[in-house]
């Protein structure tokens, strides 16, 4: 048995796991449009390479990546571009992104693919082809990909693939570890290769019994001597990758670390199955699996194309009357969605449709009695009920000397708190509000230079005028005097002068001349 | 709506609750002990915190339903009642609960902002200020030398009447802590002196009952994650210590370990007073310093100060201290304790 470690607190809410395993992983099918952002990734936006009324393939490219971090985009399926505008995207500010809107031709024609070898191919060409396929993290952050198979100053030993799936209702990575292990494993095998890892450890919660046997008999089949399935225990969450990655190695990753820097990366097995499914197939990142679960007729994991709608893919699963609102994620981090007339993304893992049977709303807000409750289930070691006090003071500097950002935002200290206080809100409030200041700082920095600046040149402009001034008086005047000097001598003087500037203009016209 | 969107359920009702529910065993063998009075005194304290707390928050426009059914009220009350004779007149109950809540609770915010233990204060204020009240003790039932009915201690905690003839000290004795002070002052031996029947087997015959009351309230707390192991063991500990660090240096002045964990209100403080989340601090090595330094002044006090028990001047010396405390013992955070 490897040895596991330890971090601390966690909690262990109602799992709600079972509803949606029990049929396989379906087709979501083509809905009636896909509205496809260019932003579905950490980082800088994609910039569209199609215009309205182009006729695309399947997989083509929909969006280039711009500058380091970035990813591409592609078309999810064969058909017309309609609209390239603003829409509401999947978030819960429920603020517009640039989308392309794709009116599917129901043909589902597939652009050329093509496979790649990857032993035959540098990493370096492996990574820009992730970057093209747009593969990012699928485990919620979403980050390009190539970018975490960049080697580092230090040599990655470990690379943890991240099977654990913590959260409550969520079932995807199960479902696909049950059905395609074989992918996952290989396209682990081709990130461990990329980053020349000694090892890699899949870890999976013991709450997923079937899933563990798929997978080690995956790693048994494809005989990968240096791959191992680790049974982590279930904690909420222990599916956090610095969770995750203590759990296995006993390395803790510190804020603003990178885990690089400590030979340790971490990859979600879906991330691991679009890698394969990239460089195997050559088929781009255009559709992933969502849970769809909560208030629903037949919670169920769909294969969804990027850009499905949501409501018509929660139509699917048969949404109960009584839905009051629908929740991208799950129930511990998971964000509300401003409508279901947003699409999903590459960060959509789950659809809860939420109802007031569900989800009771919370009972009212009480004063913190300091029980400490939370300080014994926070992850990372902190000191909950002191963040709580100063963010509610707005006293933000003492706020980030208690690690502020350190907190990864997991609810297990709002999920047990007796006063019923939405900590994780003060958190973000504070967070927010210290990026606000921040910005607020730099942009009057920029402004103060800029002003600096101004007067500058406004000095220098004086100086200059004054200087030509000066000059022109000065040329004025001794023109003045040259003519006093010697009257009559003007125009010849003036003529000379021509023929010389046009023999230095044109040197061969006045050699041929002659 | 925001996540996490499901919680755990318990509220600080529960928890409250839960700590009343605890105090009951001691509070049943203090009835049996020493008779029904206690009880009166706890009613009267409850109705009367109640009140305060009701009357504060409408002062201050706050929701009042919520707060008077959130049961710290009630906590306080129970806590001073229990730490006040119950053959004291009834104002005496009253004055202290009402400043207890008043003064050291709502003047500083309301719950969970108050810095020192509002049942603690309240019996300072009442120590302080009626002394004789205070340390007039009911004796166990079978051991004073006249004892009152049920109706004639009404009679005179309602009436401030006594049957003709009879005085509070007839009726009433100093605490074994009280005893054993003076008796050491007129030139006992503490061995003898902790032989005299009101001595019982451990502290104090009936107190040493109550206490150990306490013990079982304070072991459900802690089967019930409601309390930290940390406080009740490193206050216990530090008393343990220091008065066995005494005892044996001269065993013949100073009592040993065992009776000063089960006389006067060490069993009380251990569970259920230096245990106050609000009052006491949140990291955990700040626990075992809070409650270990308790521990110790409970003991200086007890023995070399001038009031009965050091328990609660104990409590607000280490209450002031809780900020300091946790500024000092912040532990690391995740990834910044050195690996593995």
């Amino acid at each position: 048995m490897r040895k596991l470690y330890h971090f601390n607190g966690g909690v262990h809410p109602p799992t709600h796991k079972t509803e949606s395993t029990q049929t396989p992983i379906a087709q979501a099918g083509l809905p009636s449009r896909l509205v496809v952002p260019l932003h579905q990734h950490a980082g800088s936006t994609a910039k569209p390479t199609v215009q309205v009324g182009d006729r695309v393939l399947k997989g083509q490219l929909f969006g280039m990546p711009q500058g380091s971090v970035s990813s591409a985009v592609h078309a999810p399926t064969s058909g017309t571009v309609t609209a390239i505008d603003m829409q509401v995207v999947a978030h819960s500010s429920g603020l517009a992104d640039l989308c392309v809107t794709l009116l599917p031709d129901g043909r589902d024609e597939w652009a050329p693919r093509v496979s790649t070898n990857y032993l035959s191919t540098p990493p370096e060409e492996l990574r820009l082809l992730l970057r093209l396929s747009g593969v990012v993290g699928l485990g919620g952050a979403v980050f390009p990909s190539d970018l975490k198979l960049r080697p580092g100053k230090h040599k990655v030993t470990t690379l943890v693939v991240n099977g654990a799936e913590c959260e409550p209702y969520i079932t995807c990575d199960d479902m696909l570890m049950r059905e395609r292990a074989g992918e996952i494993v290989r396209g682990a095998e081709m990130m461990r290769y990329m980053l020349d890892a000694d090892e890699v450890l899949i870890g999976i919660e013991d709450n997923k019994s079937e899933a563990i046997a798929a997978m080690q008999k995956a790693v048994s089949e494809n005989n990968f001597s240096r791959m191992e399935v680790v049974t982590v225990p279930t904690i909420y969450p222990g599916g956090g990758a610095k969770q995750l990655i203590r759990v296995l190695t006993g390395i803790e990753v510190a804020a603003g670390v990178r885990s690089t820097d400590l030979g340790v990366q971490c990859f979600n097995v879906a991330t691991a199955y679009s890698a394969h499914r990239a460089i195997e197939h050559g088929e781009p990142l255009i559709s992933r699996i969502v849970t769809v679960t909560g208030n629903v007729q037949h919670a169920q994991n769909f294969e969804v194309l990027i850009g499905t709608p949501v409501n018509e893919l929660v139509a699917l699963a048969g949404a109960k009357p009584d839905t009051n609102g629908h929740i991208m994620g799950g129930p511990m981090m998971g964000v509300p969605l401003p409508s279901d007339h947003v699409t999903v993304t590459k960060a959509t893992n789950c659809i809860i449709e939420s109802s007031p049977a569900l989800f009771p709303p919370p009972l009212p807000e009480m004063p913190c009695i300091r029980c400490t409750r939370c300080v014994e289930v926070c992850p990372a070691d902190l000191q909950p009920q002191d963040l709580y006090w100063f963010a509610k003071s707005k006293n933000f500097g003492k706020a980030q000397e208690f690690s502020l950002f350190d907190c990864i935002e997991c609810g297990s200290c709002s999920y047990v708190c007796p006063s019923s206080i939405p900590l994780v809100q003060y958190y973000r409030f504070a967070k927010s509000e210290i990026w606000a200041n921040e910005r607020e700082k730099e942009a009057a920095n920029l402004a103060r230079e800029r002003h600096e600046f101004h007067l500058m040149r406004i000095e220098r402009d004086k100086q200059d005028k004054a200087e030509k001034l000066a000059q022109k008086e000065k040329a004025a005047l001794a023109a003045k005097a040259a003519a006093a000097a010697q009257p009559g001598t003007d125009a010849a003087a003036i003529d000379t002068l021509r023929a010389q500037v046009r023999e230095i203009a044109h040197p061969d016209a006045g050699l041929n001349k002659e | 709506m925001f996540s996490p969107f499901i919680t755990h359920a318990s509220s600080v009702r529960e928890i409250m609750f839960k700590v009343l529910l605890a105090l009951l065993p001691g509070i049943a063998l203090y009835v049996w002990y020493f008779g029904p009075a206690i009880l009166v005194s706890i009613t009267l304290a409850s109705v009367t915190a109640l009140a305060t707390e009701a009357a504060m928050l409408k002062l201050r426009r706050r929701p009042i339903l919520p707060f008077l059914k959130d049961n710290s009220a009630l906590l306080t009350a129970w806590l001073l009642a229990l730490s006040i004779p119950p053959l004291a007149p009834w104002w005496l109950v009253v004055v202290g609960t009402m400043f207890a809540i008043s003064i050291s609770k709502h003047l500083y915010g309301g719950l969970g902002n108050n810095p020192f233990n509002p049942a603690m204060i309240g019996y300072a204020v009442l120590i302080i200020s009626f002394p004789v009240y205070m340390t007039h003790w009911i004796s166990p039932q079978g051991m004073g030398q006249l004892e009152l009915s049920f109706v004639e201690q009404m009679q005179f905690i309602f009436g401030g009447q006594f049957p003709s003839g009879v005085t509070l000290d007839a009726v009433s004795m100093a605490t074994p802590l009280d005893t054993l002070k003076t008796q050491l002052h007129s030139g006992h031996v503490a061995a003898d002196v902790l032989q005299m029947p009101i001595y019982g087997y451990l502290g104090g015959h009936g107190s040493e009952m109550v206490a150990l009351g306490f013990v079982f309230g304070g072991a459900y707390l802690l089967a019930n994650r409601i309390i930290s192991w940390h406080l009740p063991v490193a206050f216990l500990a530090a008393l343990f210590a220091t008065a066995g660090a005494f005892h044996l240096y001269d065993a013949s002045h100073y009592a040993p370990p065992l009776f000063h964990w089960f006389s006067g209100a060490a069993m009380l403080a251990a569970f259920f007073i230096l245990t106050d989340p609000v009052t006491s601090p949140t990291t955990l090595r700040g626990k075992l310093i809070f409650a270990a330094g308790a521990g110790f002044l409970t003991y200086i006090i007890r023995v070399f100060g001038g009031f009965p028990d050091g328990v609660a001047f104990a409590t607000l010396l280490m209450n002031i201290s809780v900020p300091l405390i946790d500024a000092y013992t912040q532990p690391k955070v995740f990834g910044k304790k050195g690996n593995k």
